[in-house]
């Protein structure tokens, strides 16, 4: 069953039958203009380990995306070079192919577009512009030569939308099913969950009404709607400033301010959520929904890791928003959140679900991630 | 008319919109040379705020009008003032409009209100009065001669004699379909009065006349339907440029008939499905609307919202801003001389409603 995590075989899902998705996941997505091989991945992996794609030499997708940590990092805000912290907490690799939009506030249509973004953040990679990074491509024979296979180009040809591609192609081979809830949901097990987790899951898709957004349809589970949702976090940090805030961001905005670094570097700028990159005063301090595929791995949780645990989480939402239940209300919060009333066993019961959503292999797909090209 | 003007700034404004980016400031800067002739004001309406018991009321519809009021401060810049569509209360408890208006005390600028029949037939408007002055009255501004009608009154024998309480009154007049129901009116006192103000305003003044229910006829059942209609809209028929805009729909409508435009506001509290999808009864939805397709039952705001105006000229441009969907657009179209949705109107531009199976 964990084969299906080894490159060989998650090679041959990529390269042959697209049917031979996890349990519980549909077929990855594949864009036309970038079809996966398996020269493209080695390179997409090479790529997102290196870390000389920085100011400091030392920050690679790979430090805030740890592979052994789920492809988290175990932060509530991710460190840049220098040490140098933004606002938002990196979610997992792992099934974002799935992802409609990507970022906490879905600024990037893919992965293409996303992985461009962090070396040049003033707080991530730090670098002033791509060329250092393509510099460092066309001077290592290593790439140079991958390079030349993957997408026919000699040195001076490389590009970012090449670099991009290849780490997209990584990325697409970066998913996990079959978890314990797959198999007793999809896959006829009925002893895959036990008792707790049977009823948390009742909990999940009634009364906790956690399944509106965090999807489970009739043949595989994303567990998001890849929708933007204002479900209270953040509020504290913006309360009272939100018309200031949002005035002079989208007032900079349409003198050129670039969004990745405003929401990135300023706390309150980066509540504004979905609103900084539509402008649609309808979305103040809306974020993705994210998945909750292996959520048990990738503490601490929310946009800006605010919650340490999932049991924070669960009183997150049962206050309707809100850590405790005497907070003040985002009045911004979307309709659908609201006090639950779950007892103290359906609290349990909903956290003990949340564990069943793991996928065996994670381990493996560390392993393979973590390997070290140079 | 300032049509090739009009018409870049629509599409600038129409593709910023589908962005979701504001084009108020765009609009200033391109009619900056005369910024009396351009203004804009914010709409919010229906909210329905119901109480429980004590100190409690109906969450959703509180949080609803609580997002609307939060959203329509952030407008950027700020509009010229705010206009409530009525329907602030669910069933005209002194309770409920003082909660509701504890809500909307947030709303930066000045607010005017128009009586909703939710807000009428529990006290006949007493409380509502009381807090927020007379149900007709005309004011000017910026050039515009805006006009609040109290549009839900009915006939003298329903309202005093049929009903052994005011509490059974209110239900009655709350229900839908309701074989014991009665259709609203402007009245003939209101009329009277309507004649006389318009009696001082030159005829290519613009007017812009507020109601509650729309003073068109649309469905009788739901009272999407003013009974006088026709004569208040003759009354209104000899200036150039006039508009009606008017909440209880809780959806997306417009019309034209004549000189006169006809919008409709969405509520903050839940949305009505369009009369058309009602078959038993008839049902007169103008051609002209494109529906928004049925809302998501799944999706607490969905088809919910509030607009903001563009007044430019004297001819509206409603912006409806809807969470959770794609805003919407109808604006003043010169040449077709009628208002239109500024993505949806072509057949092949709307999104066909899902099918349920």
């Amino acid at each position: 069953m964990n084969g299906r995590f080894c490159t060989a075989g998650l090679l041959a899902v990529f390269t042959a039958a697209a049917s031979a998705a996890p349990l519980g996941l549909p077929p990855v997505p594949v864009p036309a203009d970038n079809p996966q091989s398996p020269a493209k991945i080695r390179l997409g992996e090479r790529l997102f380990n290196d870390a000389r794609f920085s100011a400091d030499g030392k920050v690679s997708c790979a430090t805030c995306h740890v592979p052994a940590k789920a492809f988290t990092d175990d932060l509530p805000v991710s460190k840049g070079f220098r040490g140098l912290t933004g606002t938002r907490n990196a979610p997992t690799v792992i099934n974002a192919a799935y992802m409609k939009t990507l970022f906490w506030d879905g600024r990037e249509p893919d992965l293409e577009g996303q992985s461009k973004q962090p070396p040049v953040n003033p707080v991530e990679g730090g670098l002033p512009d791509h060329a250092p990074l393509l510099e460092v491509i066309r001077k290592d024979p290593g790439y140079v030569k991958d390079f030349r296979t993957v997408f026919s180009v000699e040195p001076e040809d490389i590009d970012m939308d090449q670099v991009a591609k290849a780490i997209a192609s990584f990325e697409r081979t970066l998913v996990s099913g079959d978890s314990p809830f797959d198999r007793y949901y999809f896959g006829g097990d009925s002893g895959a969950l036990n008792a707790a987790q049977q009823r948390g899951l009742r909990v999940f898709t009634g009364k906790g009404r956690c399944v509106s957004c965090h999807r489970i349809e009739q043949t595989q589970a994303l567990f998001t709607d890849n929708r933007f949702h204002n479900i209270g976090v953040g509020f504290r940090k913006i309360r009272g400033r939100e018309q200031e805030t949002a005035r002079q961001f989208l007032q900079a905005k349409r003198a050129g301010a670039k969004v990745d670094v405003a929401v990135l570097t300023r706390e309150k700028v980066s509540e504004l959520g979905r609103l900084a990159v539509s402008g649609n005063l309808t979305r103040v301090g809306a974020f993705k929904t994210p998945t909750l595929r292996n959520v048990a791995r990738t503490a601490p949780y929310m946009h800006d890791g605010s919650l340490a645990t999932l049991e924070e989480v669960v009183d997150f939402y049962n206050n309707g928003g809100r850590v405790r239940e005497s907070d003040p209300l985002s009045p911004f919060l979307s309709g659908g959140i609201r006090p639950l009333g779950l007892d103290a066993q359906e609290k349990r019961d909903l956290v003990a679900f949340m564990k069943a959503l793991t996928s065996p292999g994670l381990d493996r797909l560390a392993t393979r991630g973590g390997r070290n090209h140079d | 008319m300032t049509d090739p003007k009009r018409r870049r700034l629509l599409k600038a404004g129409g593709a910023l919109l589908a962005a979701g980016s504001l084009p108020l400031s765009l609009v200033e800067l391109a009619f900056g040379k005369d910024r009396r002739e351009h203004f804009s004001f914010a709409y919010l309406s229906d909210s329905h705020i119901t109480h429980v018991r004590g100190r409690e009321f109906v969450r959703n519809w509180d949080r609803g009008l609580i997002r609307a009021v939060a959203e329509s401060n952030l407008l950027d810049p700020r509009p010229d003032f705010i206009f409530y569509g009525g329907d602030i209360a669910q069933l005209g408890k002194p309770e409920e409009i003082d909660h509701g208006l504890e809500i909307l005390s947030a709303l930066r600028g000045e607010v005017h209100h128009v009586m909703g029949e939710h807000d009428y037939y529990l006290d006949l408007g007493e409380h509502w009065r009381k807090r927020l002055g007379p149900d007709h009255y005309s004011f000017d501004h910026k050039g515009v001669h805006f006009v609040v009608l109290n549009s839900i009154l009915t006939f003298d024998d329903w309202t005093y004699h049929r009903w052994s309480s005011a509490a059974e009154r209110m239900h009655q007049m709350a229900r839908l379909d309701n074989p014991q129901g009665s259709p609203f009116m402007v009245g003939e006192s209101q009329r009277a009065w309507l004649k006389k103000d318009l009696d001082t305003v030159s005829h290519d003044t613009p007017v812009v006349v507020f109601s509650h229910s729309p003073l068109q006829k649309i469905y009788k059942g739901w009272n999407f339907w003013t009974d006088d209609a026709e004569q208040v809209q003759a009354l209104l028929q000899p200036f150039d440029k006039v508009t009606v805009l008017y909440g209880h729909v809780h959806q997306i409508q417009y019309n034209q008939i004549g000189n006169i435009s006809f919008h409709a506001a969405m509520a903050t509290a839940w949305p009505w499905p369009y009369p058309s999808s009602y078959r038993q009864q008839a049902a007169y939805l103008p051609k002209l609307t494109v529906n928004m397709n049925r809302a998501d039952p799944f999706f607490e705001r969905d088809a919910t919202g509030w607009q903001f105006i563009d007044l430019d000229s004297g001819k509206v441009d409603v912006h409806y801003l809807l969470p959770g969907n794609r805003n919407r657009v109808v604006a003043w179209d010169g040449k077709a001389g009628h208002p239109v949705d500024t993505r949806y109107q072509a057949e092949a531009d709307r999104i066909p409603p899902q099918t349920h199976y």
